[in-house]
Formats: structure tokens, C-alpha cells, sequence
């Protein structure tokens, strides 16, 4: 498996960068993660990643729609914090496997 | 069977990563459950990936985007050989032409795509057009239907010919993708 150095912690990773074990997460693992992919993260991206690792814990999918629906932001606005590709990016900075869900 | 690193799957590979999709362009001219989701499905997919992204609907696509018709779409429950019964076994043509049988398909249809979370379609466009997805519609076949832009969704951003929606389409590493 795979391992990179993040923030000096060493973390294991797959070959895209996403973490394999979420229990490594931390706020500032993930900050230097967002840094690398162009986020400066803030209370928002924060809330978005807990609620994303909230729902992979309870085993539900990862959808773009679950996070319009979240209540802590539109997907607008989702799009707008996490640019390009929102649910990868996100899954990656919060420590999550690549979400697997079409929708 | 699978063979690893041949020559040419390796040369593929290297256009995959040095040419990635930028641009898609979906057009959807049917008006079945099916067709519509299978364009506005890979149309959101897209806007995720970060892949710009147009939808043009024609034909009978055009329901899809009428504020009338657009979250009451019906699947056809005749001449569709790969329907089903919900136990698997095959879905009798004959019991397709009872009136209420083709809403009732439909409407147990919607309700298993609710449970997936594929939103209806007037959510679905909104969400792609919130990603930055465009959504156009056909002149030729809003003159054929007697339709006007007033009668479209709201989100439509224009009315255009062939033509009009060719030129949208340009540039490297782009595909038009007839649903």
C-alpha cells in the first residue's frame, strides 16, 4: 500500500491520494490536502467534510444531491468551494474513499 | 480474456491522460423516462467531473425541459422487450395497453430512482445547471410542436438551430454524445 507524507504525518493513500483509512484524518491533514489541490479551507469546507464523513461511516452513498440537501449548503455553492470536480475533491480532503456513486 | 501493457493499450492510455474529455455535448431527442435520465445522468456526471458541459433537446427530448410535461415522464410498457415484471419475469405486451398500467410502471419507476437518490427532473437540471451545465432546446422542433421559450423551463438558455448549437460544440478534445 501506498503511504505519503502529509503536514510531516505519514499517511496511507491509494494511488490517486485518497486516504484508505479515514481514522488517520485530521483537521490539519486535511488542510494540507485542500492546500495542495488550490482550497483554503474554512468553517464551511469544514462542515461539508465532517457531514461527508459522517455519511461514509454510516455506510450511505456519496451523492452530489445528499450535500444540496444537507441544509449546510446548495450545490451552487458546493461547486463554488470545491471547483472542478467538487464530490472527488472533497471525498479527498476529507479523508474518504473516491466516491463510487454515478449521481 | 485480459492481456496486460499490450503496445497499444499502453499508447491509449498515455492519450487518455494527456487528452482528457474537456467538453461534452449530450443531445436527447426521446422523451422516455429512460432516454431523458440516460442524458441528464451522464450530463451531471460530467458537470462533476469538471467537464464542460451542453444539453440539447429535441424531438420529443423536448418534454423533458416543458414545465408541463417535464416531472411526468412515462417509460413505455409496449414493443420494450427488456421490461420486466418486479419478480424478473417478462412483462406481457398485451398488459402494457391496459390504461393506468404504463403510469403505474412509471410512476414504481420514479419512486425506485427517488430511493437511489436520482432527483426528479426539474432537480436533476437545476443541479447540472448550478455545476455550470448549459441546457438548449431545438427551434426546428419547438416550431413543429408549437411550442414557445415561455413554455420551457426557466433554466433554458436558448433556442437554437442546428447550426447555433454546432458552433457551441467546438474545440479539442470535445464530444457530441446522442443519447
Amino acid at each position: 500500500m501506498a503511504q505519503k507524507i502529509i503536514a510531516g504525518v505519514t499517511v496511507d493513500v491509494n494511488e490517486e491520494g485518497y486516504f484508505t483509512n479515514p481514522a488517520q484524518w485530521t483537521k490539519e491533514l486535511a488542510a494540507e490536502v485542500a492546500r495542495e489541490e488550490g482550497i483554503q479551507l474554512t468553517d464551511k469546507h469544514y462542515a461539508i467534510l465532517d457531514f461527508l464523513r459522517e455519511r461514509h461511516s454510516k455506510g450511505e452513498a456519496l451523492t452530489i444531491r445528499s450535500v444540496g440537501n444537507s441544509g449546510i449548503i446548495d450545490i451552487k455553492g458546493f461547486y463554488g468551494l470545491f471547483p472542478g470536480a467538487p464530490m472527488k475533491k472533497a471525498a479527498k480532503v476529507a479523508g474518504i474513499p473516491k466516491p463510487a456513486s454515478c449521481v | 480474456m485480459h492481456r496486460c501493457a499490450s503496445p497499444l493499450s499502453k499508447t491509449m492510455n498515455m492519450a487518455n491522460e494527456e487528452f482528457p474529455l474537456k467538453k461534452v455535448c449530450i443531445i436527447c431527442a426521446k422523451g422516455t423516462i429512460e432516454d431523458v435520465y440516460a442524458a441528464l445522468v451522464m450530463s451531471n456526471g460530467a458537470v462533476m467531473e469538471g467537464i464542460e458541459t451542453k444539453m440539447f433537446f429535441t424531438f420529443f427530448g423536448l418534454d423533458a425541459i416543458t414545465k408541463k410535461t417535464m416531472n411526468c415522464l412515462h417509460t413505455g410498457t409496449v414493443g420494450n422487450p427488456a421490461m420486466r415484471m418486479p419478480g424478473g419475469l417478462p412483462f406481457p405486451t398485451l398488459l402494457g395497453v391496459i390504461p393506468g398500467v404504463e403510469a403505474g410502471v412509471s410512476s414504481m419507476m420514479r419512486s425506485q430512482m427517488d430511493k437511489l437518490d436520482i432527483p426528479p427532473v426539474k432537480e436533476f437540471l437545476e443541479m447540472i445547471e448550478a455545476g455550470g451545465g448549459e441546457v438548449y432546446a431545438c427551434k426546428l422542433a419547438m416550431d413543429m410542436f408549437k411550442l414557445k421559450k415561455d413554455d420551457l423551463w426557466e433554466g433554458v438558455k436558448e433556442v437554437l438551430t442546428v447550426g447555433q448549437f454546432y458552433e457551441k460544440c467546438g474545440g479539442l478534445q470535445t464530444q457530441i454524445i446522442f443519447t
